[in-house]
């Protein structure tokens, strides 16, 4: 082989995880993915629990595509990836079941819905066809962190102020305002569960972005 | 080989296609145990939360055990117990047979304190897919004790309610006899179109076919088992 050994965390390559986080959010700059982004962050577990759902899915078919790569005739490269994605979130559906059963029934049909998450045919398409494994697996990475971040950050607000509590995988339901609050007359805010307003706080969270960096303004 | 011809292709497609499928049905029965397992906690926790006691998924066999444990039996159409298991039974394949062929789950609940309660698996159809519950009866077998519903996938915010307590709640206290003795089940109507408050509850406004639903599950599952309720 000719071509020089590139370092497994190479500057290029960790901008294949960080810039997903932050320029090239899937959600946020990309606007892919929002069904599920709105229909899950009503509580923090499920957010979480989705989040590393479409992590891992996307991390392996990534990976796998660009394994197959050059393997895949041209024709039916679609059809592969579909196969390989409903094949990964079959998986991730059969687990969660097993193992995850009261977080698998909150999130229902959108674990089988990955399966037509933008953010994973538009990676496999864009990134995972012509490029390394590693790479792959790292713009995978990526992607899915910036998917589950967003989630999560929308989650947070969502049960914080619709609620007061936070919900975490293994530790369940926690009272983050302290009753006092309510004896002085603080209620919470019913629409912040309510569908509406995860659209609402999405665009928040794109407007605060954008606001930060001068970059995404469109003139 | 070619790479873009059609043989190639073809064997491609199904070499995938048969790996995929091998290896999906592996992990399946590999957690097919687990699975049931779960579904089967699930279920204990419905019916437990009929009579209005709330169980997780770790004290829900505990709970069950506690307060039905064997006392639960199949009735037939005639309303005389039958052999056989009835928390396996599958309602779903029940409601296709013939109302006087199928089996009556029924569970019998000892509260604290000894009071009796007929537990009374119901289901149904929604509007998009199968809707479910289980109604407590008082010791009179008339009397709504609690009733809890679940569904497959009925609208989020209209028919999806029908999950949540304020739908719930008004069963209780209702009664699925009318003065004359006769079965008349409980009616689901619109709010403020009351005539007979015994034997009605607030529809779901925007949930109609849904609402609608649960009446017909409640007064068709109701039906097979008026026998044993009148004796």
């Amino acid at each position: 082989m000719s071509e020089k050994k590139e370092p497994l965390f190479s500057a290029k390559n960790l901008k294949l995880i960080t810039n997903p986080l932050g320029a090239q959010n899937p959600i946020t700059v990309q606007v892919l993915g929002i069904c599920s982004a709105l229909a899950v962050t009503a509580k923090m577990e499920p957010a979480i629990v989705m989040g590393l759902s479409v992590l891992a899915v996307v991390v392996f078919s990534n990976l796998i595509i660009s394994l197959l790569r050059n393997t895949i005739p041209s024709r039916i490269r679609i059809i592969v990836q579909l196969v390989v994605v409903a094949a990964l979130v079959i998986l991730v559906d059969q687990v969660l079941k097993a193992f995850a059963y009261e977080v698998s029934k909150q999130l229902s049909v959108f674990v089988g819905l990955i399966i037509t998450n933008c953010i994973l045919m538009g990676r496999l398409e864009a990134f995972a066809l012509g490029n390394k494994p590693w790479q792959s697996a790292l713009d995978g990475v990526g992607n899915g962190a910036g998917y589950a971040m967003i989630l999560i950050i929308v989650a947070f607000f969502r049960e914080l102020f619709g609620v007061g509590t936070l919900t975490f995988p293994g530790l369940g339901s926690i009272q983050i305002i302290p009753q006092s609050f309510y004896d002085m007359g603080y209620m919470n805010n019913g629409l912040m569960i309510l569908p509406p307003m995860a659209l609402i706080v999405v665009g928040i969270v794109i407007w605060v972005q954008r606001y930060r960096n001068k970059s995404l303004q469109e003139s | 080989m070619d790479k873009q011809g059609n043989s190639y292709t073809f064997i491609y497609a199904t070499v995938m296609v048969v790996v995929v499928a091998a290896l999906l049905a592996f992990v399946s029965q590999v957690l097919k145990p687990t699975q049931n397992k779960n579904e089967e906690v699930a279920k204990k926790i419905e019916i437990l939360r009929s009579v209005n006691i709330e169980s997780t998924a770790k004290d829900a066999e505990a709970k069950y055990e506690q307060y039905i444990g064997a006392n639960a039996y199949i009735l037939n159409y005639e309303g005389q117990k039958q052999e056989g298991n009835a928390f396996a039974v599958d309602l779903s394949k029940e409601l296709k047979k013939e109302a006087s062929q199928r089996a009556y789950p029924i569970y019998e609940c000892t509260l604290d304190g000894g009071v009796k309660k007929f537990i009374i698996p119901v289901r149904g159809k929604g509007l998009w897919g199968p809707i479910w519950g289980f109604v407590a009866l008082n010791d009179d077998k008339a009397t709504i004790f609690g009733a809890t519903f679940g569904h497959k996938g009925e609208t989020p915010g209209l028919g999806a309610e029908i999950d949540k307590e304020k739908f719930q709640a008004p069963f209780r206290g209702k009664s699925i006899f009318n003065k004359d003795n006769a079965l008349v089940s409980i009616q689901v109507i619109k709010t403020g179109a009351s005539v007979n408050p015994d034997h009605e509850v607030d529809a779901i406004s925007g949930g109609t076919i849904t609402s609608k639903g649960v009446e017909s599950m409640l007064k068709d599952c109701f039906a097979g088992y008026e026998k044993f309720l009148k004796n």
